[in-house]
């Protein structure tokens, strides 16, 4: 993986704006975003969904691991 | 429990969370809350505040239920998802006086998002004006946080300290149960430390049962869909997506829906209820709220859903509108149905000044 952010720690929308910044920066390829609450996931979700991009989660002691791919 | 969490998350579990509230606001509304205010979080601590003695506005003291059961509602609900997560530590003196100024603002317009939606949909025209200025000050908060505005990182903190604010709403039960009066007027009758309004919005109120059982549902639909006004709106504008914007419009077709069953629907711009109609100070108002709100991350009932769960910087700002509130009516910041009060117009402008001082400055590296 290339590419990591860590959103950790950040107030609602934050997550959100860092990842599609990234998703904008790259254009495709794949990155992880490093989250810790629900709430940032689900709305990390809905922004993958609506701009195309994959997204695989893996949830491990608290933290939540966001992995998105675009071909 | 996989299909719950499902439903809560998808477009559906917003809208029934948003049709709730639409629902219910109006009934609580014709159960005995002040019109147009069946809820809304900012004049609700503003009664509290007023409870409390923070203030001495003889017509708006009550300790609302409706707040207390937000955030046990919310509490209940994260603790059975698993979604307890006590936290805090990013930036709380900045958090405390958003909080503080988003009050303000709230008080010239006379209430808080929610309200507006309830006004509008009870046909309170100038309600229109105040989510207009919502919008624009969520919009200014934007651009700050598309510039790297951030309040920085909350970071762990103990299970008890995720607790505190939920305690807290315990003992305002507890002080709205027993309403201890052991102070002494001059001429030696009793009064305060607890205050309730004799007549005015903050005598009007439904059951306590009623109001109690209501706010901990929403409390617990809202803590699990994310419904949020000031966040509906951001997304709209950040993101162009209209998850959250679902759950608000369910509130407004619903809450007119109700109004117009109920014989409360009463369309116009004059004579509406505890509300004014000077459409520049509307506006004004809800810009620093809307900015208040951007900054901090959400509106007064998701900092509420927010401190049931544990986030002791949402707490802060509940706190500081509590306090805000207090100052409003001491300080005659307060709008009254005949207007702006007299220092309305020159505190707004001294929120703006701080929440655009916070959005300028608040800028760190978070690698």
């Amino acid at each position: 993986m290339s590419e990591k952010i860590d959103a950790r720690g950040l107030s609602c929308p934050q997550p959100v704006i860092m990842t599609n910044k990234k998703m904008k920066e790259i254009g495709r390829g794949a990155f992880e975003v490093l989250v810790d609450t629900e709430t940032a996931k689900e709305n990390i979700t809905r922004l993958a969904q609506q701009s195309g991009w994959q997204l695989d989660v893996n949830e491990e002691s608290g933290n939540i691991r966001l992995v998105l791919k675009k071909a | 429990m996989r299909k719950t969490v499902r439903f809560f998350g998808s477009r559906w579990g917003i809208i029934s969370a948003g049709l709730f509230v639409g629902i219910f606001a109006p009934l609580l509304q014709h159960w005995g809350n002040p019109k147009n205010m069946g809820i809304c979080v900012a004049c609700m601590e503003r009664d509290i505040a007023g409870a409390l003695g923070l203030h001495r506005a003889a017509l708006v003291q009550y300790i609302r239920p409706e707040i207390i059961g937000f955030v046990l509602g919310a509490l209940i609900a994260a603790a059975l998802f698993k979604e307890f997560k006590p936290r805090g530590g990013s930036s709380p003196i900045i958090r405390f006086f958003l909080g503080f100024f988003a009050m303000i603002g709230a008080l010239v317009f006379l209430g808080c998002p929610w309200r507006a939606l309830l006004r509008l949909s009870g046909g309170d025209w100038n309600a229109i004006v105040g989510l207009a200025g919502l919008a624009f000050g969520i919009w200014i908060g934007i651009l700050f946080l598309k510039s790297g505005y951030t309040l920085g990182r909350s970071t762990k903190a103990s299970g008890f300290s995720g607790l505190v604010f939920p305690i807290v709403m315990v003992v305002l039960l507890l002080l709205l149960l027993f309403a201890p009066q052991f102070g002494r007027t001059p001429e030696g009758m009793p009064t305060g430390p607890v205050f309730f309004s004799q007549k005015g919005p903050g005598s009007q109120h439904a059951p306590l049962v009623v109001s109690l059982i209501i706010a901990l549902c929403v409390g617990f639909l809202a803590q699990r869909t994310r419904l949020c006004t000031m966040g509906a709106i951001r997304d709209v504008i950040l993101i162009r997506n209209t998850h959250l914007l679902s759950g608000i419009l369910g509130i407004v077709i619903a809450a007119f829906i109700m109004n117009l069953i109920l014989g409360q629907f009463k369309p116009g711009f004059s004579d509406q209820p505890i509300a004014h109609a000077n459409h520049l100070w509307n506006f004004l108002g809800m810009v620093l709220s809307g900015l208040a709100f951007a900054l901090a991350g959400g509106c007064p009932g998701r900092q509420l859903f927010l401190s049931g769960e544990g986030d002791g910087d949402a707490a802060i700002f509940a706190t500081g509108m509590i306090v805000g509130a207090g100052f409003a009516h001491n300080f005659s910041m307060a709008s009254s149905p005949a207007g702006p009060g007299a220092y309305g117009p020159a505190s707004v402008i001294i929120g703006l000044i701080f929440c655009l001082a916070v959005g300028y400055t608040m800028k760190e590296k978070i690698a």
